[in-house]
């Protein structure tokens, strides 16, 4: 079982251990650009594309803005239709709502569908610390469970495991046959899971959409687990984020469109099911619906004004796949359930800044990841703001090898800046200082700088060189081409 | 064009002043060459982007202010830096949020900021610049200059303009080069690996030079070519349109 808790601020240490593994890297690298590559020419297809992110912007800021409102639309929905609804202001107690109907039902064991908020609240550690077995019946999350991990990617939970790797996680785990082909190791699963879908009480699902108006929940998958999890259990219970509403019935077309292209290119996922209550006289599914509606550092992020842009995600993974820091560093490293840009955004405010105080620094700010984000969060906007936030109420580490903090680097940097003569003197400075480590190179004509001793240059230098400094900066050589 | 010259300040980046100063200069000449009066104040320093991206707003608002004060008389203010302008343009109005006199001060300089490549294609309407070049070339998008401005296709109609020139696409020209401000230094490993990507696609498509609009993902991208010892050189577009033309 994986460890409890965030562990984002080891980033560094996290990512460098996974650059290490070129396997690894090669597994992130070739499985996110597919992922991206799908996207590209999926939504090439659809005309007015630009035009549905405004639309399912526009539609998720009303939703932000009016939330308390449509929650409680909801809510009264869901109690119409002969559904229960439980708030979970904290992850322990969304963990201690889905253990208490449990209880009740007298449950040994739970089906669980993939749900990125049972993650997040840590739903496995609490079912297994009382006595509850945890059955996962999505292939991805099945091999990150069996594998004693955390999901790699929102979407895809194991997109860093190659056929091999999954090969060896069966053999060991389910004692089956040695195979690398997709379609035995699929069968493999569904075997295990068969059996015990056909006997358990209860089934868990997230939540991709929760419609206010009607009460429905909306689940899209692929391997069409969740639709046996959701319907064939005697319970059902809905893990949901608060932010996963839409208003409207007739906004799940635009969401719809959306969401798969962004995440795998697909049109729509190979199953779309919507829940609208419980099993009413003469029909199948579940005799109870419990929809859990799980707070966990959302209200918090709500109440920022400049941070509620966050809210709008639809969890599609789009980010993650164009991003070429997750593409290197993987899903791990950012040392909680939600990784690359959103993960990077959302880690620190669900869990608070100083537990993730280095995640929004985990980022070249390209934008690569704003230019697929179907509901266009600004993503390097909101990271800027959250390192200003990191900077102003944690403490900044210091990196091996600095003479000075970094804040107290800037107040002499900016006091520089503000006054010239200053700055040609720290100029004049770095050139002299330099002079003694820059070597002459015939091939390109330059001098380099190959090793540093003191930070931030040693951080170059580790692997890459640094340019001297010109020998007269431009502002000298001005003085002769001024009145040329 | 007007019959007087339109006046330009050029604004060299703390980067391009310190450590690439033949680009303000091949900058200088082309601009020249294109009839325009370039002045230079050496008050300039930096457009305070390293302390903004660090998250030090405070230090960072103290530095841009200095440039809301400097560019009064000129028609328009030129840098060779897709990352600088994009401070300027993108970053100065949120930094000077809710302060009104700065924000004023902040729409009267950002309407006449220009990116170099920006400004010879779109306000002087050239393209051909009369220079020669006579080598394979690759073009690296800045993402600011790229994704902020939106600037993509005139650096390519310069290079295109320039004689014996021959432009090649690298494959994923969008992805970033890794240097992304203070991120070189605070995760180098990733920093490096990206750069190092983006120098093979270069090797790879075939360029002999890789260009850029860009002083920090230049400084990147030559440092990590120079330790592998990379088949390929890097220069500013500036240089290369300061290139010999046709005799």
């Amino acid at each position: 079982m994986t460890e409890p808790g965030v562990q984002s601020n080891s980033i560094h240490e996290l990512a460098r251990r996974a650059m290490a593994d070129a396997h690894l890297e090669e597994a992130y690298r070739s499985s996110s650009l597919r992922l991206y590559t799908h996207r590209l020419s999926a939504i090439a297809k659809v005309p007015g594309f630009e035009r549905l992110r405004d639309r399912a912007r526009e539609i998720k800021r009303d939703v932000m803005e009016h939330l308390g409102d449509y929650l409680e639309q909801f809510e009264s929905n869901i109690i119409r239709l002969g559904g229960e609804v439980h708030w979970a202001p904290t992850a322990e107690e969304a963990s201690a709502a889905v253990l208490e109907i449990c209880r009740r039902a007298g449950a040994r064991e739970v089906v669980k569908a993939k749900s990125m908020v049972g993650e997040e609240i840590e739903l496995n550690h609490a079912l297994e610390a009382a006595g509850i077995r945890a059955v996962e019946s999505d292939l991805g999350e099945l091999i990150v469970q069996l594998a004693g991990e955390r999901p790699a990617h929102i979407v895809a939970p194991a997109i860093h495991k190659t056929r091999e790797d999954v090969s060896r996680l069966f053999v060991e785990h389910l004692h089956s046959e040695p195979t690398t082909e997709p379609e035995r190791l699929t069968a493999i699963a569904r075997g295990a899971l068969r059996e015990i879908f056909a006997r358990a009480a209860v089934g868990l699902s997230g939540a991709n959409f929760g419609v206010a108006e009607t009460g429905s929940i909306v689940v899209i998958e692929n391997e069409g687990n969740i639709r046996f999890s959701t319907t064939a259990p005697r319970i059902h219970i809905v893990l949901m984020g608060i932010e996963k509403l839409i208003p409207r019935f007739a906004d799940l077309g635009i969401f719809l469109r959306l969401l798969a292209r962004s995440g795998t290119g697909q049109k729509l996922t190979s199953y779309t099911s919507i829940l609208t209550g419980p099993r009413r006289a003469g029909e199948d599914g579940p005799e109870e619906m419990h929809v859990i509606l799980v707070d966990n550092g959302r209200i918090r992020t709500l109440a920022d004004e400049k941070m509620r842009e966050a809210l709008y995600c639809i969890r599609c993974g789009a980010c993650l796949n164009a991003c070429p820091v997750y593409r290197k560093i993987g899903g791990h490293a950012y040392g909680w359930v939600y990784s690359g840009p959103i993960g990077a955004l959302i880690t620190p405010q669900f869990m608070g800044i100083s537990n993730a105080r280095e995640l929004p620094f985990a980022s070249s700010l390209c934008g690569a990841c704003r230019e697929v984000c179907p509901v266009r969060i600004n993503i390097p906007d909101l990271l800027l703001h959250l390192r200003t936030e990191a900077q102003q109420r944690t403490e900044t580490p210091r990196p091996p090898r600095s003479l000075v903090s970094e804040r107290a680097s800037m107040r002499i940097w900016a006091w520089a800046m503000k006054r010239p003569w200053a700055y040609s003197l720290g100029g004049a400075l770095m050139r002299f200082g330099l002079k003694a480590f820059a070597r002459w190179d015939t091939s390109s004509g330059g001098r380099w700088v190959k090793k540093f001793e003191w930070f931030p240059l040693s951080a170059w230098t580790e692997s890459r060189d640094f340019p001297a400094p010109a020998r007269m900066p431009f502002r000298d050589r001005w003085k002769k081409i001024s009145t040329r | 064009m007007n019959q007087t010259k339109p006046r330009v300040a050029l604004f060299i980046t703390c980067l391009g002043d310190q450590f690439f100063p033949q680009v303000g200069e091949c900058a200088v000449e082309i601009l020249r060459r294109l009839g325009v009066d370039v002045a230079f104040d050496p008050a300039q320093t930096c457009c305070g982007q390293p302390a903004f991206n660090t998250g030090y707003r405070n230090e960072a608002c103290e530095v841009a202010a200095r440039n809301l004060e400097l560019f009064g008389d000129v028609d328009y203010v030129v840098a060779p830096s897709g990352s600088c302008t994009t401070m300027v343009r993108s970053f100065y109005p949120e930094l000077f949020a809710g302060d009104a006199a700065r924000l004023a001060q902040v729409e009267r300089l950002r309407g006449r900021f220009y990116e170099f490549s920006e400004f010879l294609v779109n306000v002087l309407n050239v393209e051909d610049v009369g220079a020669r070049f006579p080598h394979r070339v690759a073009y690296h998008d800045s993402c600011h200059l790229l994704r902020e401005l939106g600037i993509e296709s005139e650096p390519r109609k310069l290079l295109r303009a320039v004689h014996d020139l021959e432009l090649v696409e690298m494959s994923d020209y969008r992805l970033c080069c890794g240097f992304g401000g203070t991120f070189s230094v605070k995760f180098p490993e990733v920093s490096v690996a990206m750069g190092e990507d983006k120098a093979r696609a270069a090797v790879e498509s075939g360029a002999e030079y890789l260009v850029a609009n860009d002083s920090g993902c230049l400084m990147h991208l030559a440092g990590v070519i120079h330790r592998e010892r990379l088949p390929l050189k890097t220069l500013h577009l500036a240089e290369v349109l300061a290139g010999e033309g046709p005799k």
